[in-house]
């Protein structure tokens, strides 16, 4: 067993036994833990909730079970008196003696007494400890009962304000002495002080700013406090917050090494001058600061823990001093450096004495960067400005709607929506978790509500200032996992597509078993396989051949499935122009196979009754005749159709067919969430039903106007125009952004129209988005686009080629015969399956 | 139509007293169908890789009578390894060929054997 001994029982002791005991390898190790102080570790973050009534219980971190269960010993009221660094032993005050392999100084600090003459008198307190607390309280009580009134505290800091709200809630007047000229100096400039001071004011607190105490008057106990400038300030008590001091006596007695004005100076891994003792929270002194704030102390303490265990991880060069805090009922906060004053950086201060507002953000010069910032009686725009802040994140067209809210009428916060930042960001830094982690918690399904991500992350559980950005994003999370809108595929992912699409083409992802081992559960079904199945084909131009088993029946076989289980086969007819020779090829394979010939409402011919063994002796026929695959089966481009056009009709204005029939060659082949179909109509006649389909174009005067999210079919819907008057050039721009950009974002089976009807902001938004290129995605999409274009491969001659890739179309495993169940009736000097009973 | 339907019925393993060699296992897909003919009956057989494990059950869909099950897609509903039918999606389970999507129409399933390198359904006739 290795022994590790912490010395020190407050929140960061406790943390480091928390953080070590969650990592892996600590099993070889024991840990003991000394604290002078009676009781387990508490939330001193919370201190002055303990004059609100709660208990030293209610604050206490953990429970004596947790230590027994994690195998630590807790030694309170026990005192370390010096350390035999040679020996690696430690000895207490109760004249014991232990052993260690590593040690752990958590002492913390104590308050900082200034030094006054009579700082010793009665009536003088700290406020550090619950021991403190009980003190003030029982003298509080005792010089009221004397009819006195009236208490200080010196020291206008963060500690001294909440001692100031804290003596108030005992029933006395408050006196707030500083020794600077503002409240908060570390934190807050004079703006916000002032408004500060005025709401404390309010509060019938007083505030004297610019006081040096030169010495505490009265006999035995304090009656008053004698400043510099000779004033005097009559009180009965006075509580000390005026910062902190490092408890660095240990650390001295045994010969560490400390700073010049206390604490012990540790490296980047925690250590002291000593490697094998660490030194972490108030009592290290790192970088040349002691840092009195949880959230540093709690990451010392994981890397303590980290470095010990031999893992790698270390302290950051530069620690974050932003603070969140309701002083008083006073919402205050400062972040980044609040004070910059240069000739780079801008301060964007708004000020409304009224009701007591004091916002001010410091931006670079160029509106990019945000360097800091104070909050003053209004704090919820904190964890928006912290996160735009540490993450560097881009700053809105005015960077003073981050304090005075966006002004041109729309809603939304300055950050637009949590899911916007990076994963990386720390949502709570008390506890380091970042978004990353909060949304994969629920990602994963390891939680699935806000209590199960503080449980299991533990964020919000330090100050608990994140809290509102947790539940947001715990919200949009789960929008976007579809637990409000359930649009997940089906059972087996709780994905939407456009989550699938996304992880499949990070992933590089090849096939569907892939997909479900990492992201899914099950064996698949009839839903999620041809959705996976469409994603590869839309990322890597996969033909139906490379996917049989996750195909669609139609996509299986290359054909169309019709009712008595045969096949029909419709060769591409570019825009449904086509010549004699091709006509009579199509004529003769109807004749040989016996098949139904049918014009289709798309401009080509259907060729019906084909059984599965003779549709590659079909398609054979057809290509060596120069057709192609028309992907009638898919779901894909299906035809563009067209008018005659120009070149024949009196009214065209351009070449209708000529155009279709480029549209049609450029987008075949392509999958999408739904078939897709076109037109394009060379005079406002519109004899293509362009606006019927999911892309119409419509010759005009000056160029074509580009029509889309139409469709025919069960619910039709007349496309919507998207741009007018465009060259041909400009339409296939537009047609491959917005085929793109469909394809990756619409649910499975989802048709245009109904796709951007669902789309947030719809048309207009899309405008943006293909036009104007607001999301800076553009060139990706025409790329993307462009690739399948480029890879287009008939799948039919694939088959041809291949004939390992023939096997599938035989009816029996075990025999060449075809499927004797099929039977056929005449239909109009053709025929038909017999009908269904 | 009904006669194609009465040709099916289910085979339990302990029933079977003929084991058909279907054929051999580089015959059929893995982790999809294959139909074969025995006597006047179509079987689809299924090779569900995935859970190594095989099936076999009527080709006919008991819908509309098409000899096309083979042609489905295989899957899962709650761990239950099922087919759909490629006609109108109907799904049914490869254990005891219920209908999964609703009372009416069930198929019949029947026993598969791996043997070395050959397969065998059971009949009882």
């Amino acid at each position: 067993m290795i022994r590790v001994i912490v010395v020190g029982n407050g929140m960061v002791g406790y943390k480091f036994c928390e953080k070590f005991v969650a990592k892996s390898g600590q099993e070889k190790y024991q840990i003991t833990v000394f604290g002078e102080e009676p009781r387990r570790a508490y939330d001193r973050v919370h201190l002055s909730e303990y004059f609100g009534g709660k208990t030293a219980d209610d604050l206490s971190l953990s429970t004596t079970e947790w230590y027994a269960q994690n195998n630590i010993t807790l030694n309170t009221s026990e005192l370390i008196t010096d350390i035999n660094r040679e020996e690696k032993t430690i000895h207490t005050h109760l004249e014991k003696t232990h052993t260690y392999d590593y040690l752990v100084l958590a002492t913390g600090s104590s308050a900082f007494v200034p030094p006054i003459d009579g700082v010793e008198k009665e009536g003088v307190f700290v406020y550090r400890t619950i021991e403190d607390l009980d003190a003030i309280m029982a003298y509080a009580k005792k010089i009221k009962q004397k009819g006195a009134t009236e208490a200080a505290v010196l020291g206008g800091g963060l500690l001294g304000l909440e001692a100031a709200k804290a003596v108030r809630d005992l029933g006395l007047n408050p006196h707030v002495v500083e020794f600077a000229p503002r409240l908060m100096p570390r934190q807050l400039d004079k703006g916000a002080s002032d408004m500060l001071q005025s709401k404390i004011e309010e509060l019938n607190i007083g505030i004297h700013l610019n006081k040096a105490t030169q010495y505490i008057d009265g006999k035995e106990r304090i009656t008053g406090m004698m400043f510099a400038d000779d004033e005097l300030l009559k009180v009965d008590m006075l509580v000390i917050s005026a910062g902190i001091k490092p408890r660095d006596e240990l650390a001295r007695v045994s010969g560490l090494e400390v700073g010049l004005r206390g604490g012990v100076v540790v490296n980047n891994q925690m250590q002291t001058s000593d490697p094998s003792i660490f030194a972490i929270g108030e009592v290290a002194l790192y970088n040349q600061n002691i840092y009195g704030l949880v959230a540093p102390g709690y990451e010392m303490a994981d890397v303590a823990a980290e470095q010990i265990l031999n893992g790698s991880k270390t302290m950051r060069e530069t620690i974050d001093m932003s603070t969140q805090l309701k002083l008083i009922g006073v919402e205050v906060a400062s972040f980044g450096d609040p004070f910059v004053e240069n000739n780079d950086v801008t301060a964007i201060i708004y000020e409304n004495k009224l009701s007591g507002i004091y916002k001010r953000i410091n931006v670079t010069k160029d509106s990019k960067t945000l360097l800091g910032g104070i909050l003053v009686g209004d704090s919820s725009d904190y964890n928006s400005l912290f996160q735009i802040y540490s993450n560097a994140m881009a700053l809105p067209k005015n960077p003073e709607d981050l304090i005075l809210g966006s002004r041109d009428g729309s809603e939304g916060s300055s950050l637009g929506s949590v899911l916007d930042l990076p994963d990386t960001a720390v949502i709570c830094s008390c506890e380091n978790v970042t978004k990353g982690s909060i949304c994969c918690s629920l990602l994963d399904e390891t939680c699935s509500n806000f209590s199960d991500v503080v449980k299991h992350t533990k964020a919000t559980s330090g100050c608990g200032g994140c809290k509102p950005m947790v539940s947001d994003l715990v919200k949009a999370t789960q929008k976007s996992l579809g637990k409000e809108v359930k649009d997940v595929i089906c059972e087996h992912f709780s994905y939407t597509r456009q989550e699938l699409f996304d992880l499949v083409k990070i992933n590089k992802y090849e096939n569907f078993y892939e997909v479900i081992d990492h992201h899914g559960k099950g064996d698949g079904c009839e839903v999620c396989k041809p959705v996976v199945a469409s994603i590869f084909s839309s990322i890597y131009n996969d033909t139906a051949n490379k996917h049989v088993t996750t195909q669609d029946t139609n996509d299986r076989f290359l054909a169309n499935i019709q009712r008595n289980g045969t096949y029909s086969v419709v060769p591409r007819v570019a825009g449904g122009e086509i010549t004699a020779e091709k006509l009579i090829v199509i004529g003769e394979v109807a004749k040989q196979f016996d098949l139904y010939t049918k014009i289709t409402g798309a401009q080509r011919v259907d060729l019906f009754g084909a059984h599965l063994s003779d549709l590659p002796k079909i398609w054979k026929i057809l290509i060596d005749n120069g057709f192609e695959s028309g992907h009638a089966y898919g779901k894909s481009l299906r035809a563009v159709k067209s008018c005659v056009g120009n070149a024949w009709c009196r009214y065209g204005m351009d070449d209708s067919a000529g155009f279709a029939i480029e549209l049609e060659n450029r987008y075949k082949g392509i999958r999408s969430p739904h078939k897709l179909k076109g037109g394009v109509s060379a005079c406002i006649r519109e004899c293509a039903e362009a606006r019927g389909k999911d892309f119409g174009l419509i010759a005009v005067e000056g160029g074509w106007n580009l029509y889309i999210a139409g469709n025919g079919g069960a619910n039709p819907k007349h496309a919507v125009l998207l741009a007018e008057k465009i060259d041909k050039e400009t339409v296939i721009k537009y047609m491959d952004r917005y085929l793109m950009y469909y394809i990756r974002t619409a649910g499975p089976l989802v048709r245009t129209a109904t796709w951007l009807e669902k789309l947030d902001g719809g048309l207009e938004y899309l405008k943006e988005v293909i036009i104007e290129d607001s999301l800076g995605i553009c060139e990706t999409l025409e790329a993307e686009m462009q690739t399948l274009v480029n890879t287009f491969e008939c799948e039919w001659k694939q088959v041809l080629e291949k004939p390992r890739l023939l096997k599938r179309f035989n009816h029996f495993v075990n025999s060449e015969e075809k499927d004797d169940n099929v039977v056929f009736v005449p239909l109009r000097d053709q025929k038909a399956p017999k009908a269904w009973s | 139509m009904e006669e194609i339907l009465n040709q099916y019925e289910t085979v339990h393993p302990s029933d079977a007293t003929i084991w058909f060699k279907a054929g051999k296992i580089e015959d059929f897909p893995t982790n999809r169908g294959g139909c074969i003919k025995y006597k006047n009956k179509q079987i689809a057989i299924f090779n569900f890789a995935r859970r190594n494990e095989w099936y076999a059950c009527q080709n006919a869909c008991p819908h509309k009578m098409e000899m096309v099950l083979a042609r489905g897609m295989t899957g899962s509903t709650d761990d239950i390894p099922k087919i759909a039918c490629p006609m109108h999606k109907k799904t049914f389970s490869l254990v005891d060929g219920s209908n999964l999507n609703g009372d009416d129409f069930k198929i019949a399933t029947y026993p598969v054997k791996v043997v070395e390198n050959e397969v065998f359904v059971g009949f009882l006739d």
